[in-house]
């Protein structure tokens, strides 16, 4: 770790690129936080939206029409509106309209905090895409296979969760891929209402120390990584849950 | 149908399409709006302007700001169609580096944040260029096109890049036993053949970039999204103000959005190659 300190100090001073984040111990601090934040931010919104999908694409399946067209509704609406507005109508529109408490000094506490409406707008967000995700995968699973089940006296619950859902998760895992390195992407857009994931700490510390360019670099880099580590868990989850003489 | 097997029967997905809205949906808005009436309405006794009256108030000037937004969306596609589609060919070219470049290029863009490469376009493009004795300014707006071009230049590269990909090679090979140049056989055969192919996914592409457009206000362009926060400070920056001033503002993009949404689906299923 101090080799790599020593090298870059070494490297500002030799050539004036100046990788604070990598020597300075205050700025390789902040930068760590921010990427724990944006994994945190994107781990649990990625488990939140494929539960929204999970649960959505089943109730597009229900017989109740209200519920199936609530279900439709929600991904329309969610699906053509920009995410940074939605993230700022539900912090700033919603969350000041939810009750709050007063701490010691009289300031506002809000019920929800700034990371906790960027998790719930973005699983919403990309929840909406994993409801017609799931759907297009659902309907890959054939007729036959649901009234088998049926036959077995399976619920409908049940066949949905046991049958036709591990099917259909195979059938979309690469465009559930697709969209939850999209998710990792928005992640950014909680930088607006001052979440301080990735881009936040990275604007904080190239405001202070003037190096855009490399920290711009650096922050590129960061993406590109955490978007290569996404893709790279997403193909062993898909071939762990390959069936063998199933798709190529 | 009748007398054979259904359990043999090729299997094929019921269609049912991608969700729309319905008559039902109208109602169920009709409904939601009639239970937050009293509550926007409530405040129409005192003094302030009740929201809905706040957001007539500003329809005109939220609007331009509006337009400004599509004005970036329609630049940055251009700029960024143009340039994808010569990426796209360079990913198809013959020359090997040529390939690889546009192929890391290609890659390189379409995996970082938008957010992001709109910082780096911001940030790194300077604010005036001198060629010879000009000097041409460049404002934060254009910056922001390019911004934005960036990414659109990734996505249309690999449309392109998966389109040629899709026609059959018989046609390549008709194309060179008919003696076309390689050059010829892409422009004349191969390529009209993928327009077709390209559209749609290129209209989900603007459908998109619209909707990131207003992520110029987070570097500071002026667009709905600035004017929606300005517009609430210049009422006094009254909390129950927030939910209706971005609620039309996500009115304004669902209204725009979901039309293309819907002619993108349609014309995918008119395309469709079985």
């Amino acid at each position: 770790m101090n080799a790599v300190a020593e090298f870059f100090r070494n490297l500002y001073e030799a050539t004036g690129l100046n990788f604070t984040v990598f020597y300075d111990p205050y700025d390789r601090d902040r930068y760590l936080r921010g990427v724990w934040t944006t994994i945190y931010l994107s781990v649990v919104s990625i488990g939140l939206s494929i539960v929204i999908g999970g649960v959505g694409a089943w109730l597009q399946g229900s017989p109740v029409a209200l519920l199936r067209r609530l279900v439709n509704g929600f991904v329309v609406v969610f699906r053509n509106t920009p995410p940074l507005v939605q993230i700022f109508f539900f912090y700033f529109g919603l969350g000041t309209l939810l009750p709050a408490s007063f701490d010691a000094s009289g300031l506002r506490q809000p019920l929800l905090n700034n990371v906790q409406w960027a998790i719930i707008s973005l699983s919403l967000f990309a929840g909406a895409f994993n409801v017609e995700i799931f759907r297009s995968g659902i309907e890959a699973v054939p007729r036959t296979t649901v009234e088998a089940a049926e036959a077995l006296g399976y619920t409908r619950l049940g066949a949905y969760l046991f049958i036709v859902l591990p099917l259909a998760l195979r059938v979309c895992l690469p465009s559930l891929n697709n969209n939850l390195v999209n998710l990792l992407k928005t992640t950014t857009l909680a930088y607006a209402i001052a979440v301080p994931e990735t881009l936040y700490a990275m604007k904080q510390i190239w405001s202070e120390s003037q190096n855009v360019p490399e920290m711009m670099s650096v922050l590129l880099a960061t993406y590109i990584a955490l978007v290569g580590l996404l893709v790279w868990i997403m193909h062993r989850w898909e071939r762990a849950l390959a069936i063998p003489g199933y798709g190529r | 149908m009748r007398g054979a097997l259904p359990v043999l029967l090729p299997f094929r997905a019921p269609e049912r399409g991608p969700p729309t809205l319905t008559r039902a949906h109208l109602v169920m808005l009709a409904v939601a709006l009639a239970a937050l009436a009293p509550a926007a309405l409530a405040q129409a006794s005192g003094a302030p302007l009740s929201p809905l009256a706040v957001v007539w108030k500003w329809t005109p000037l939220l609007l331009a700001g509006f337009g400004f937004n599509l004005l970036i969306s329609f630049a940055a596609m251009a700029i960024g169609t143009a340039a994808g589609f010569g990426l796209g060919l360079a990913q198809l070219g013959s020359s090997r580096v040529l390939r690889g470049l546009a192929w890391a290029l290609t890659q390189f863009f379409r995996n970082s944040p938008w957010l992001v490469l709109l910082f780096f376009a911001m940030f790194l493009i300077p604010f005036q260029v001198r060629i010879g004795g000009v000097t041409i300014p460049l404002p934060d707006w254009l910056k922001a096109i390019i911004g934005f071009a960036l990414p659109v230049m990734a996505n249309v590269s690999e449309i392109v890049r998966g389109a040629v990909r899709s026609v059959p090679t018989p046609q390549w090979e008709s194309a060179d036993s008919l003696a076309f140049t390689p050059r010829q056989t892409m422009w004349m055969i191969i390529l009209p053949q993928c327009i077709k192919r390209m559209i749609p996914p290129w209209m989900n592409v603007y459908s998109l970039i619209t909707m990131a457009t207003v992520q110029a206000s987070v570097v500071g362009v002026t667009e709905m999204l600035t004017l929606t926060g300005q517009v609430h400070a210049a009422e006094g920056g009254r909390p129950e103000l927030f939910a209706p001033l971005y609620g039309f503002a996500l009115l304004c993009f669902f209204v725009y959005c979901y039309p293309i949404d819907l002619m993108t689906a349609r014309l995918e299923r008119r395309f469709q190659v079985r």
